[in-house]
């Protein structure tokens, strides 16, 4: 991996006298969220409803909710894609407003562009913002070998599989070395073996870059093991319901989930779902 | 040696073998029909005399003249036409303020048959080939206006907010996702335009013209020369397909996506 962005990149330009004394701790700030998909029928969605979080610079949080809770909603919101019905989003000390060049986002589908090959379309945000493309095409590329697709930089993504789109999809949200990446279900798509060694990758991402990030997952383990917080959410209206510490060691490894303090975290997420039983294990 | 497996045939050289045996009994059946129920010449013409008037046609010099003058009616009034519903396309899919000033005529433009108004073209246009041109692009215009304005409005919100959410304009999103999304629907356009266009040429000379294939046909049913119109008929054809293949081909050049999802299983 390249060098990591310097945290501070993502303070203020000019100081922000009231949000000063937490500027330096929390990059983002949820206070009082709600959306309300307005629908044809007249019968409105309450997608979130009274959401609070504050997510820590360099920390790293994952979101475990059944389907439909309105995870995708909270990360689209996040990323200045979708606009909120009422409450405050603040990053980095100011109003959230619209998307950034310091986030990247990896999407619950790929989103490839069909007529781009893996490594066009992984340079799409450098494309978008203008940077050096020699100097981001060797990124580029280690970021494709990295996620085990070398040897497929001038495949479309026609000719991938669904898990090798989405790795695509990985690499592309890296690509500009942002220093807050939302993910979406990353590893849905993938098979038990390539998501443990994505895990991995990924932790050991987090380690080096001390980037933040906020990960959406179905599966409460791979939410154990990356996190420094899980944040549980339910649905209609989607809300918080617990956030957990996980004070596990890191670096983390695979053995630790069959010890009982991984045990204990994943049971005491589990029972927030018992009754629908709508997760994975 | 490896066990390599012969190497199949091309899908296209089953179709071609195929269409050539029908278009082999379809003709022969011709043949004989009119041999055997003695149906008189200028009523239905057998392929043999076809073929004899096709000959002499391409012999005859008069014929490569009309022709070009059909061409270039067809030509200039297909890019005019398509270029014009192209741009409009663009202007109505990109602003709706001009969806609401336009939109209403094109619909009501497009209601009119073209046919039905080429007799006043020819009026203020005159018997030459300015008038089939005029013609020719009020029928090309229209699939293009209506392919490009869908495929502008293709694009999955998808790609949008992935472009979004890595801060490019309204114009990156455009000229990146929005175009390329919608290519496809234009080359749909170009290829109905394009075959609107033969007809549309034909029809403006069939209403007063001094030359051009249209004009042939004319001239040649008002002698009874029955074999002498399916001669042209088919020189009429050959430029419809001709042309169908020239976009067809571009296409599979520019839109190369489009195909290369589908290695399908095509017969056995
Ligand atoms: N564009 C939209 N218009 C109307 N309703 C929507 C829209 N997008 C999402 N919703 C609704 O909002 C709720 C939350 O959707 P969201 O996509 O955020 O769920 P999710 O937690 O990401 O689910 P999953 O795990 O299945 O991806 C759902 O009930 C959904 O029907
Ligand atoms: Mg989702």
């Amino acid at each position: 991996m390249a060098s990591a962005m310097p945290a501070a990149s993502l303070a203020p330009r000019h100081s922000a006298p009231a949000a000063a004394h937490t500027a330096a701790q929390c990059l983002v700030r949820i206070a009082g969220l709600q959306k309300i998909y307005k629908t044809r029928d007249g019968n409105d969605i309450h997608a979130l409803k009274d959401i609070d979080l504050d997510i820590r610079d360099a920390e790293f949080i994952s979101i475990v909710g059944p389907s439909g809770c309105g995870k995708t909603t909270l990360l689209k919101i996040l990323a200045g894609i979708l606009s909120r019905t009422s409450g405050e989003v603040t990053m980095a000390g100011r109003s959230l407003s619209g998307p950034s060049r310091e986030l990247g986002v990896v999407f619950q589908a790929p989103v490839l562009l069909p007529w781009r090959t893996v490594l066009q379309n992984v340079m799409v945000p450098i494309q978008v913002q203008r940077r050096d493309r020699a100097v981001f095409e060797a990124r580029a590329r280690a970021l494709i070998a990295m996620v085990g697709l070398a040897g497929f930089e001038h495949k479309y993504p026609s000719e991938l599989s669904g898990g090798m789109q989405q790795r695509v999809g990985i690499c592309r949200a890296l690509v500009h070395d942002p220093s807050f990446l939302l993910m979406d279900e990353p590893f849905g798509a993938l098979d038990a073996m390539t998501r443990e060694s994505m895990n991995e990758e990924l932790q050991r991402l987090w380690r080096e870059s001390r980037k933040t990030i906020l990960l959406v997952t179905h599966s409460i383990p791979e939410a154990v093991y990356l996190a420094d917080r899980v944040v549980v959410m339910t649905p209609r209206p989607g809300r918080i319901v617990d956030v957990l510490d996980i004070d596990l060691p890191r670096p983390r490894t695979l053995a630790m989930q069959n010890t009982p303090e991984f045990g204990r975290f994943v049971a005491a997420i589990r029972r927030h779902f018992g009754a629908t039983g709508s997760l994975d294990t | 040696m490896s066990e390599q497996a012969p190497r199949s045939l091309p899908a296209w050289t089953g179709n071609l073998l195929l269409s050539a045996t029908t278009f082999c009994i379809f003709v022969a059946g011709w043949e004989a029909a009119v041999w055997a129920f003695g149906i008189p010449k200028i009523v239905l013409p057998p392929p043999s005399a076809i073929a004899v008037a096709f000959w002499q046609s391409l012999a005859d010099g008069e014929l490569g003249w009309h022709l070009s003058v059909t061409l270039y009616e067809i030509l200039v009034g297909f890019v005019v036409g398509s270029a014009g519903g192209l741009v409009l396309g663009f202007i109505i899919a990109l602003s709706p303020l001009m969806e609401r000033i336009f939109y209403p005529y094109v619909v009501a433009f497009q209601t009119v048959p073209k046919v039905a108004i080429a007799p006043i073209i020819v009026i203020w246009f005159g018997y030459g080939a300015a008038s089939k041109v005029v013609i020719t692009a009020t029928i090309a215009f229209f699939p293009l206006l209506a392919n490009t304005i869908m495929g502008l409005r293709a694009t999955p919100q998808d790609q949008v907010d992935m472009m979004v959410s890595y801060t490019a304009s309204r114009w990156q999103v455009f000229r990146m996702v929005r175009l390329m999304q919608a290519l496809p629907y234009i080359f749909v356009g170009l290829d109905v335009a394009i075959v609107l266009s033969v007809i549309g040429a034909i029809v403006g000379e069939f209403v007063g013209a001094k030359a051009g294939l249209g004009y042939l046909i004319l001239q040649k049913n008002f002698n009874f020369d029955m074999a002498g119109t399916f001669a042209i008929l088919i020189i009429l054809s050959l430029i419809g397909v001709g042309l169908h293949v020239v976009i067809s081909m571009a296409q599979r050049r520019i839109v190369f996506w489009m195909d290369m999802s589908g290695e399908h299983v095509t017969g056995a």
